[in-house]
C-alpha cells in the first residue's frame, strides 16, 4: 500500500465515531448494526457490476458459440483467445483499459465481460457437441430444418451445460468484481479497501461479496433444476 | 390404397394414404472417382407393402434407405414418391411426410413421450386438441399405457422406447416409412414381440415401409418383398420372400439367405396351405367291420376316434378293434395337436418334439380337419424343387418376372 493511501486509511479512521472497540480496529456488531446503510450502495454497485458484466458475456459468448457451432474451425481459435483473455491478470486488465476508456464502470465492465469468456463460450460449445448424433439424425429425418434442430433440440439439451457456465461465470465475476475499484467503478471491493484496517468493515464488505457469490450459485442452480426436468426423471 | 379400415384414418392427415416408391437406377456416389455405394438401383415398392433392404454390411441398403427423404443426396438416377421426384422437394417438407424410425431410436431426451410424438404434428401445426388425441390413440396402437405420455424416455425400457419411436413415426400418419434396423438393438424376446406388434399394425395400416435390416430372418418375416444387395450397392434379387427362398438368382443370394433356406420356406406356409392325409375316423360303438373298411380308404391305418362335433378324441390302438364294437377306452390321445392356422415349421417342431411321424389337424373349432405328417412336409419342401426340375422353362419364366437384377453385367 502507498504512503498516500495509508494516509487515506488514518484519516478514515478518524472519522469513525464509536466506542474503544473501533478505534482498535475491532470487529464491532454495534458499529456494524448502525452503519450497515453505508454498504447498500457499494453492494447495489456490485450487484450491477456483475449482473451487466455477465449478461453482456453472455449475449457475446452465446453468439459465438453458435457461430462456432455453425463453422467448426472457429472453435479451436475463439477457445484459445477466451483462455488468453483469462490469463491476463486482473488488476492488470483494469490498469490496461484505463487510457481507453479512463476510470468508468464501463472499464471494469469490459474487463468482467473478458473474464466471463472462457465459462462462458466453452460451456456453451460442448453443450452443444454433446448432444448425440442420433438425437440430431432422427429431428432432421422427422424434417426440422437446422434452425428448428438448433432452436427445439440442440439448445434445450446444451442447457444443463450452458447454465454450470453460467454458475462458474457468476462467481467469478462477484470474485472479480471486488477489484472493479481499480478501474473506478465502486462495489464492495471499494468499501473494503476504503477502510481495509478496520475488521468490522472488511468482514461485513467481504462477507456481502460471499452472500452474493452463493446467491447468485443457487439461483442459478434453481433456475438449472427448473429448466430440465428432465434431467432428475432419468434418475427416479 | 386408401386406410379406411384403420381407426387412425379419421385422425390421421387427409392425405391417410400409401404411397408407390419407385427407385429408377438411383446412385450414390461419395466423390468423383469413388467406388458407388448404391449402384443404380431400381426397384419400385407398391404401395401398402412393406420392402425390406437386407444384406451384409456396407451394401448400401442404409444409404439407399436415406436417399428416399433425401438424408443423402442422390448422385444419379432418381427415387419417385408417387410419381414426384424427391429432388424436386423441399427436404424438410419432404421428410414431414415420411415417417422416420432408425435402430438407435433418438428420442429427444428432454421431451416428453407425449412431445416426442408430437413432434411431427406441431411442426404441421396441428392443434392442440387433434394433437393430444393423436397422442393418445398412437400410445394405444403400440401398446403402451396412457400414464407414459407424461414420462421422460430415460425413464422408459428399450423395448418401450422403441414403441414411442415407432408411434412418433406414425404420428403425421405418413403415407411412408423408413425404417432402420428399427428392432436390432433389442434383446431377441422382446424384438420377437416387436415384430409381431409391427406386423398386426401394418396389417391394420397398410403403409407403404421400407425396412433396412442385416438378419435375412427378419427380413423373411418382415417383408412382402425382400431386396438383397451385395456389397458396392448392387441389387442381387428383388423377390417376395417365398420366391427368394424357392429361386436365389445366384450363389450369393443362396449364401446369404442361408443353407437351411428349405427349413425357412417352412416359416412361410400354413398347415392349411398343403394337402393333408386323411384318416380312418370312429365314433364309439361303431362296428369294427365299418372302421376296417375304412382304414383301407385312408392315407393312414391307425383309426382315429372322434365325438359327435368330429373333434379327435385319440389313437384308436389294435386292440381297440379286437372285439365287434369299437371299444374308445383303449385309445392313446390324440397328441400333438395341429391347427390349420399354424405355421409349418412350428407343426413339425411339434411332430418331431412329440416323436411321432403324424398328428391329427384340427379347424379353429378344435373339429378334425385331416393328418399332417412328416412326409406331407418334406413333400411340400421338395415340390418347388421338383416344379424347378420338371418346367424349368416355367420356373425361369416366373424368375424372370418376380426379380429385377441390375442391369448391366456384373
Amino acid at each position: 500500500m502507498s504512503a498516500v493511501e495509508l494516509v487515506v486509511a488514518q484519516l478514515e479512521i478518524r472519522s469513525r465515531r464509536g466506542g474503544t472497540c473501533v478505534s482498535e480496529n475491532g470487529f464491532c456488531p454495534g458499529w456494524i448494526v448502525d452503519n450497515l446503510w453505508r454498504y447498500v450502495d457499494p453492494l447495489v454497485q456490485h450487484v450491477i457490476l456483475t449482473v451487466v458484466s455477465v449478461a453482456a458475456g453472455f449475449a457475446i459468448a452465446f453468439g459465438l458459440a453458435l457461430l462456432a457451432h455453425r463453422r467448426q474451425w472457429l472453435t479451436p481459435p475463439i477457445s484459445a483467445f477466451t483462455s488468453v483473455l483469462y490469463t491476463i491478470p486482473s488488476v492488470a486488465a483494469f490498469l490496461l483499459l484505463l487510457p481507453v476508456t479512463g476510470r468508468t464502470t464501463l472499464t471494469a465492465i469490459i474487463a468482467l465481460v473478458a473474464y466471463t469468456q472462457v465459462f462462458l463460450f466453452r460451456n456453451a460449445i460442448n453443450g452443444l457437441g454433446n448432444v448425440p448424433e442420433d438425437t440430431k439424425d432422427a429431428a432432421r429425418g422427422m424434417g426440422l430444418t437446422d434452425r428448428e434442430v438448433l432452436w427445439r433440440v440442440e439448445l434445450p439439451l446444451a442447457v444443463p451445460e450452458v447454465l454450470a457456465g453460467l454458475r462458474v461465470a457468476t462467481v467469478t465475476t462477484v470474485n472479480l468484481a471486488t477489484l472493479a475499484f481499480f478501474a473506478g467503478a465502486g462495489g464492495l471491493g471499494a468499501q473494503i479497501y476504503q477502510d481495509i484496517t478496520f475488521r468490522s468493515n472488511v468482514v461485513v464488505a467481504g462477507g456481502l461479496a460471499v452472500l452474493l457469490a452463493a446467491a447468485c450459485d443457487l439461483l442459478i442452480l434453481g433456475g438449472q433444476r427448473l429448466a430440465t426436468p428432465w434431467r432428475r426423471a432419468a434418475v427416479a | 390404397m386408401t386406410v379406411s379400415s384403420s381407426s387412425t384414418a379419421s385422425h390421421g392427415s387427409p392425405r391417410a394414404q400409401a404411397a408407390t416408391l419407385e427407385f429408377r437406377s438411383a446412385t450414390k456416389r461419395y466423390g468423383e472417382q469413388s467406388e458407388p455405394a448404391v449402384d443404380g438401383l431400381s426397384l419400385t415398392v407398391p404401395a401398402g407393402d412393406t420392402c425390406v433392404l437386407v444384406g451384409p454390411s456396407g451394401c448400401g441398403k442404409t444409404t439407399a434407405m436415406r436417399m428416399v427423404n433425401r438424408m443423402i443426396e442422390i448422385t444419379e438416377g432418381d427415387i419417385l414418391l408417387d410419381e414426384r421426384s424427391v429432388r424436386e422437394r423441399q427436404p424438410a417438407e419432404l421428410r414431414r411426410e415420411i415417417g422416420y424410425a432408425i435402430q438407435q431410436i433418438g428420442l429427444f431426451p428432454h421431451l416428453t413421450v407425449a412431445a416426442n410424438i408430437a413432434v411431427v404434428p406441431r411442426l404441421l401445426g396441428w392443434d392442440r386438441s387433434r394433437i393430444d388425441a393423436r397422442v393418445r390413440e398412437l400410445l394405444e396402437l403400440v401398446s403402451l399405457e396412457p400414464v407414459t405420455a407424461d414420462r421422460y424416455p430415460a425413464q422408459l425400457s428399450g423395448g418401450q422406447r422403441q414403441r414411442v419411436g415407432v408411434a412418433r413415426a406414425l404420428a403425421a400418419d405418413p403415407p411412408l416409412m423408413l425404417m432402420d434396423e428399427p428392432f436390432g438393438a433389442i434383446d431377441p424376446i422382446n424384438r420377437e414381440r416387436l415384430q409381431n406388434e409391427f406386423l398386426r399394425l401394418q396389417s391394420e395400416l397398410r403403409k407403404t415401409v421400407v425396412f433396412v435390416t442385416h438378419d435375412i430372418d427378419e427380413a423373411i418375416k418382415m417383408g412382402d418383398r425382400i431386396a438383397v444387395l451385395r456389397r458396392g450397392g448392387k441389387l442381387a434379387q428383388y423377390a417376395s420372400p417365398a420366391e427368394l427362398l424357392t429361386y436365389p438368382a445366384d450363389e450369393f443370394v443362396e449364401d446369404f439367405v442361408g443353407a437351411d433356406r428349405a427349413l425357412k420356406r417352412l416359416a412361410l406356409q400354413r398347415v392349411r396351405d398343403i394337402d393333408l392325409w386323411r384318416a380312418p375316423t370312429v365314433r364309439s360303438g361303431e362296428p369294427v367291420a365299418d372302421v376296417r373298411r375304412k382304414i383301407a380308404d385312408a392315407d393312414i391305418d391307425m383309426p382315429l376316434l372322434v365325438d359327435d362335433q368330429g373333434r379327435p378324441q385319440g389313437w384308436l390302438s389294435g386292440r381297440g378293434l379286437a372285439g365287434e364294437r369299437v371299444r374308445p377306452e383303449l385309445r392313446s390321445r390324440a397328441e400333438p395337436l395341429v391347427e390349420l392356422d399354424d405355421v409349418l415349421r412350428d407343426a413339425l417342431a411339434d411332430l418331431i418334439e412329440s416323436q411321432v411321424h403324424y398328428s391329427a389337424v384340427v379347424d379353429a373349432e378344435g373339429r378334425l380337419a385331416g393328418v399332417l405328417s412328416v412326409e406331407i412336409v418334406s413333400q411340400a419342401l421338395q415340390l418347388p424343387a421338383e416344379r424347378a426340375h420338371t418346367g424349368t422353362e416355367l420356373a425361369e419364366e416366373e424368375r424372370e418376372s418376380l426379380t429385377r437384377s441390375e442391369a448391366e453385367p456384373a
